[in-house]
């Protein structure tokens, strides 16, 4: 019984049953399989992360975001740049207390390296509804190449609580034809 | 007052008591319970405040509450009664002498004033920053330090329980090896360890930087050695509860375990693997490889989960190969049937195993799996995953001891039996819930730890489904179930250990079927269990079922590279 020693002072010499012995076999291959499935899907799956990232500061990572949304701002909205860049360009998305800066409009089935940083706490980039979420740090400029393949309004939620006005940090994607 | 070499004998075990050992059992295990219950009240009000229909609390008493609830809970209901727990499985389970009772006194203390101190830095209102207080958000020093002042006496009392490890070798107070419980016992305090440790070394500077000491914390290296802690530490919690599954199914049926061996090889699994856990917090940052991503977050190829499903079989076939032994034998589930439901401790016991298996353990797999990560992290699946894992399972598990431990520890029998015999099905019916909703609710990709999320209050709009307006509110109705749950294990804990019959001095309070002939385990090879291999089986299609769905999810979001 588990509260009292062992009888068998050996006990790691003991026979293991037969039931005991298959499920450790079949638990132990499925821990592979699900091993194996990471590393299939960064050949075979759509969706990986890049390991791209680079150090920076929130001065240097501001004024590399400044230059593109001034050279392809499109038009305003509430105060916001909407930025349209060119595909395949270098796209910066500012996270700061507490909004997501700018809005940008992708192209459907066009591809950007979209960078992402934070001028001061740690924030959440939460895109829906797709659902794609990724932590976002000051001081790294993490860089995610991303294909949007559906056109519509998407919504950038903050998910990494980052104060009291965590929960009004929204900010803007829209996807064109 | 007794000197620190007092012994009693116990009616109902034949065991010896040291009674400076029962002593610091019992004050652990009641500064658990009442920190249970005031983060258990922090938990409903956030529940109650993210049901859009009630939304009780304002925005700032909400993150303050939430901070709240994820200390007292995970941290300081958890850890003070894991304290308990590890001077159980040494002093009392072996007959010995409890080591240093003095310096285990010292950190009962510094676990309480660091205790009381967090909370009140964080009802001070200027320490709102969560459980995970990552930088470069600020609490008030007296955070830290009471984090720090806390994790340091709960570090000597693991140190006070290796010594008493060695106190019993040396004075042969029990023949042969350690017994299994207190085995997972040692799994749990290595981890800890660990895990404190990994603490310690973060908060130190992070005390520091408070202060203005130390100008600059960078946030990764932060978040990697922090989670060397928080999630570690729920690996204690692991290692910990699955040793009271042991410790109940051999007080309430004397079952024996099916091999020593395997159960502990598992136990051995988690020691060596569950620290790499640190990794599942890590998927979607910046500047991690994912060489290092997958290793990590698998513990190795998943040899600490290899050891997790291995108990997830060894408990129920011990059960089964006991109850066929004496007699119930018919069909394939008379076992589980005519099993002692209405006992509280072994139904809230199974009910644990249970749940922890297909809600937390499942569910954890899937969301640290690298690329799964990204459709889930920091969504409501995680605080949906670890009430799986930490209410469902430990939680639950440390209610159902306690059922045992006030008629032998606190010598008081237990009050208001029906309300006793019903608490555990009504609490893990609402974790459940609560784990199954918000586990819905972040599939929807709804966000954790936030207060609106119809968003009115923002500059640019969004709408999330309704669907997950339901899930929340079904999430509220079952927090408070749980609730409810949670408050009649506190009036049976609180009304028997005050006011409950006093149990005589030989008095026999439970049969404890324990005798030489029926811990052998020679007859291992041959038991059958056929029972067990159903239920193993129905959980093992749902795991691999439940992780190819979310990779189809994952497929449908768009190309990431």
């Amino acid at each position: 019984m588990a509260i009292t020693p062992p009888t068998e002072r050996i006990w790691w010499k003991e026979p293991i049953a037969k039931v005991e012995l298959i499920w450790i076999v079949i638990a132990f291959t499925w821990g592979l399989v699900m091993f194996f499935m990471m590393i299939y899907w960064h050949g075979a799956g759509q969706q990986n992360l890049s390991n791209e990232a680079y150090k920076t500061t929130p001065e240097q990572y501001a004024a590399k975001a400044n230059a593109v949304v001034e050279a392809h701002t499109v038009r305003d909205e509430a105060g916001y740049p909407v930025v349209h860049p060119p595909s395949g360009s270098d796209v910066y998305l500012i996270a700061r207390l507490w909004q997501w800066w700018p809005i940008l409009e992708l192209e459907k089935g066009q591809t950007y390296r979209v960078h992402m940083s934070s001028m001061d706490w740690q924030h959440g980039f939460s895109l829906q509804p797709t659902n794609i979420n990724i932590s976002v740090h000051p001081g790294y400029d993490m860089v995610v190449t991303m294909t949007p393949d559906q056109s519509g309004e998407f919504g950038i939620v903050c998910n990494e609580f980052c104060g009291i006005g965590h929960h009004m940090m929204i900010g803007k994607i829209y996807v064109v034809e | 007052m007794a000197t620190t070499t007092e012994f009693r004998t116990c009616p109902s075990t034949g065991l010896k008591v040291h009674l400076q050992a029962e002593k610091l059992i019992k004050a652990n295990a009641v500064a658990a319970v009442v920190f249970l219950a005031v983060g258990g009240l922090f938990g409903l009000m956030v529940a109650l405040t993210r049901w859009p229909a009630v939304h009780l609390l304002p925005a700032e008493w909400f993150y303050l509450v939430l901070t709240g609830h994820g200390l007292d809970i995970l941290l300081v209901w958890i850890i003070f009664f894991e304290m308990a727990v590890l001077y159980f499985a040494s002093a009392i389970l072996l007959n010995s002498r409890l080591a240093a009772p003095t310096v285990a006194w010292v950190a009962f203390w510094m676990m309480l004033i660091g205790a009381i101190t967090v909370n009140v830095a964080v009802l001070g209102g200027n320490s709102s920053v969560m459980f995970t207080s990552y930088v470069p958000m600020k609490a008030e020093p007296h955070f830290y330090a009471g984090l720090l002042l806390f994790a340091v006496g709960a570090l000597i009392g693991c140190f006070v329980f290796f010594g008493t490890l060695v106190v019993a070798k040396a004075e042969k107070t029990y023949q042969g090896s350690i017994p299994l419980v207190t085995f997972g016992a040692l799994t749990a305090a290595i981890i800890a360890v660990f895990t404190i440790s990994s603490g310690a070394i973060i908060l130190i500077p992070t005390l520091l930087w408070s202060l203005d000491i130390i100008s600059h914390i960078d946030t990764l290296l932060y978040k990697t050695i922090w989670w060397a802690m928080g999630h570690s530490s729920q690996q204690i919690n692991v290692s910990a509860h699955v040793a009271v599954w042991y410790c109940i199914i051999g007080m309430v049926l004397g079952a024996r375990t099916l091999s020593e061996k395997v159960s502990r090889l598992a136990f051995l699994m988690y020691i060596l693997f569950l620290q790499l856990a640190s990794a599942h917090h890590l998927l979607v940052e910046p500047g991690i490889s994912s060489e290092w991503k997958i290793f990590n977050t698998s513990y190795a190829m998943y040899l600490a989960v290899l050891g997790s499903m291995i108990h997830g079989m060894t408990i129920p076939g011990s059960i089964e190969a006991e109850q066929r032994a004496k007699g119930y034998t018919n069909g394939l589930f008379e076992w589980l049937r005519k099993a002692p439901w209405g006992n509280p401790a072994f139904a809230g016991m199974f009910l644990s195993l249970i749940l922890f298996g297909f809600l937390g353990g499942i569910s954890g797999v899937v969301m640290g799996t690298e690329q799964l990560n990204l459709i889930m992290h920091n969504t409501l699946y995680v605080p949906g995953h670890f009430h799986g894992t930490v209410a469902a399972g430990t939680t639950l598990a440390f209610m159902s001891i306690t059922y045992l431990l006030v008629p032998l520890i606190f010598r008081r029998e237990i009050m208001f039996k029906k309300l006793a015999q019903i608490q555990p099905y009504c609490f893990a019916l609402g974790v459940a819930g609560i784990s199954l909703f918000m586990m819905g609710a972040g599939t929807l990709g709804i966000a954790r730890r936030h207060w609106d999320i119809t968003f009115a209050d923002s500059i640019l709009s969004f709408e999330v489904p309704g669907t997950a307006f339901l899930m929340l509110g079904l999430n509220g109705i079952f927090a408070i179930l749980a609730a409810l749950g949670g408050l009649f294990y506190i009036v049976v804990v609180v009304g028997s250990v005050f006011f409950g019959r006093r149990i005589g001095d030989n008095e026999k309070v439970m049969d404890i079927p324990a005798t030489a002939a029926v811990t052998q385990y020679g007859s291992a090879h041959t038991v059958s269990i056929p029972g067990t291999v159903v239920l193993v089986a129905v959980f093992f299609t749902s795991f691999v079922l439940y992780y190819f769905v979310n990779w189809k999810y994952l497929a449908e979001v768009w190309p990431l590279r």
